[in-house]
């Protein structure tokens, strides 16, 4: 039966030990492990949740960065196509005012030419006409002296008219 | 187990011891008694006795320590009462220290307090030594590192252990408030681990697998578990929700269970410890019971009791620790109980 009955000495000195040691190990080791553990867990966590931060604004920033690569070439296409359009515009505008210059310049040159030549035409009729009244005049004053001379006279003047 | 290990080791050595006088490997006087040698080997004692050759014991005495009303402190060391010898009116009788008078008689009037550091005291002290130096050193590893550093050396074999402990013991079953309890959670597993532990070593004394100190760690835990009790905890075992024929009935099942409670604690680590030893002793006597039979079978048979031994010896190692876990996660288990809110008693 002393198996089952405890004895008064042990059930003091395990008491009293585990008392003890429950202080001194609760002071000198728990406490300090367990803190320090927790603080490495939290520590560890903390860094895991900072690359995931990290992680997910490199994410953002990339695709930022596409979306501008993207908006960029969109206008460097606007642009060129803007560029191309405004050359070929000054061009035919350039081309079409050559012409209409010229057309101009040729129309003036026809209207000059046709002004000298309405002059000149003017010109030779205002001779003719007064070489006529000269030739008719002078046929007048000769009248009638002779019939032969007349004709021979005549002749003669239709000559000169026909020199000129 | 215990008890038909114990029975079997009874009956066994009447026959063994019976025929043979001569076997002597154990003890030269007196016949061998594997019961007597078994018991001696689980009980508490005052001395470390390892092997007695011939007339000379080879043993470390211890100091006793007792006090009595009638006659004060008294403390001398335990080779004075050697062999039934009487020093300053005591005696040793069996193992237990008795008052006695001049002639040699039995006081009857002297009611004795046995302080003694007997051995399973002294192994005790020391291992908490050990377990405070351990833990202590482990501690400071921690503080120097900090929690940046990762840990090193004996380091990374106790901190799986107390990571053990909170994660599968104290978490799981204390909730949010376990860290008010690791303390005392990690204190008492560490406690039994290393008596259990060092209860294995030969030579040493079944610390873990003496009542008296399962008694003291169940207290404990019983006080610890009363403390963490709560209005609804109380309103469970006084008023159960039962039919109110039933209550009668109930209500003392539920006031005992506190008490099993920490009684099944005390009593499931002391017979796993004592049984384990017992299985261990009685395989090596077995030698000496085949031994007493007829030399040659002795021969014979140590082998296979060793072989038994070894297997033994190695579940023992499994055992120490699933003690030390089973103890420390039923404390928990049972504090959890102590604390559940009204909202989970309404699902049970």
């Amino acid at each position: 039966m002393q198996l089952l009955t405890p004895g008064l000495g042990l059930l003091v000195w395990t008491l009293l030990a585990f008392l003890i040691v429950f202080f001194i190990l609760k002071k000198f080791a728990w406490v300090p492990i367990l803190a320090t553990l927790k603080e490495r867990e939290t520590g560890i966590a903390d860094a895991i949740a900072s690359a995931d931060k990290i992680k997910a604004e490199m994410a953002a920033l990339k695709n930022e960065n596409e979306a501008l690569m993207v908006q960029a070439r969109e206008e460097r296409a606007v642009m060129i196509k803007e560029a191309k359009e405004t050359s070929s515009k000054m061009l035919s505008d350039a081309k079409e005012k050559a012409r209409v210059e010229f057309d101009r310049i040729v129309a003036d040159a026809q209207s000059a030419i046709q002004q000298q030549k309405n002059a000149a035409l003017t010109e030779v009729k205002n001779q003719v006409g007064s070489l006529v009244v000269e030739v008719a005049e002078k046929v007048l004053r000769r009248e009638l002296a002779n019939k032969a001379d007349q004709e021979a006279y005549i002749k003669g003047l239709a000559e000169v008219v026909k020199l000129n | 187990m215990l008890f038909t290990t114990t029975l079997h080791a009874e009956n066994e050595p009447e026959k063994a011891a019976s025929g043979t006088e001569q076997i002597g490997k154990e003890k030269k006087e007196g016949s061998f008694d594997p019961a007597e040698l078994i018991m001696e080997h689980i009980l508490d004692a005052h001395e470390f006795h390892f092997m007695s050759v011939g007339e000379s014991e080879v043993s470390i005495p211890l100091p006793v320590i007792v006090y009595s009303k009638e006659r004060g402190v008294a403390a001398f060391s335990y080779s004075n009462l050697k062999k039934g010898a009487i020093y300053n009116g005591y005696k040793s009788e069996e193992g237990k220290i008795v008052a006695v008078d001049a002639s040699g008689k039995v006081e009857e009037g002297v009611t004795l307090y046995d302080f003694s550091l007997t051995r399973n005291v002294v192994q005790m002290l020391l291992a908490l030594v050990l377990l405070s130096v351990i833990m202590i050193s482990v501690a400071g590893k921690y503080k120097k590192g900090g929690a940046r550093t990762a840990p090193s050396g004996f380091q990374n074999a106790i901190e799986p252990v107390i990571t053990f402990v909170r994660d599968d013991v104290a978490k799981p079953n204390l909730g949010a408030a376990y860290e008010k309890y690791m303390p005392y959670l990690l204190t008492v597993f560490f406690f039994i681990l290393i008596n259990n532990l060092i209860g294995l070593i030969p030579g040493t004394a079944n610390v873990t697998g003496n009542i008296a100190f399962t008694v003291v760690l169940g207290v404990i835990s019983f006080f610890v578990i009363l403390f963490s009790t709560n209005r609804h905890f109380w309103a469970h075992i006084f008023n159960p929700p039962v039919p109110g024929f039933v209550k009668p009935i109930l209500v003392p099942v539920e006031f005992l269970g506190i008490f099993t409670k920490p009684f099944a604690l005390i009593v499931r680590l002391f017979a796993n410890m004592v049984a384990g030893h017992i299985i261990i002793t009685c395989f090596v006597m077995l030698i000496f019971i085949f031994g007493a039979m007829s030399t040659a079978a002795g021969w014979g048979f140590a082998p296979v009791s060793i072989a038994f031994t070894v297997f033994i010896y190695f579940i023992e190692i499994l055992v120490a620790f699933i003690q030390a876990f089973i103890f420390t996660n039923l404390t928990a288990v049972f504090i959890g109980q102590s604390r559940e809110g009204a909202h989970e008693e309404a699902h049970h």
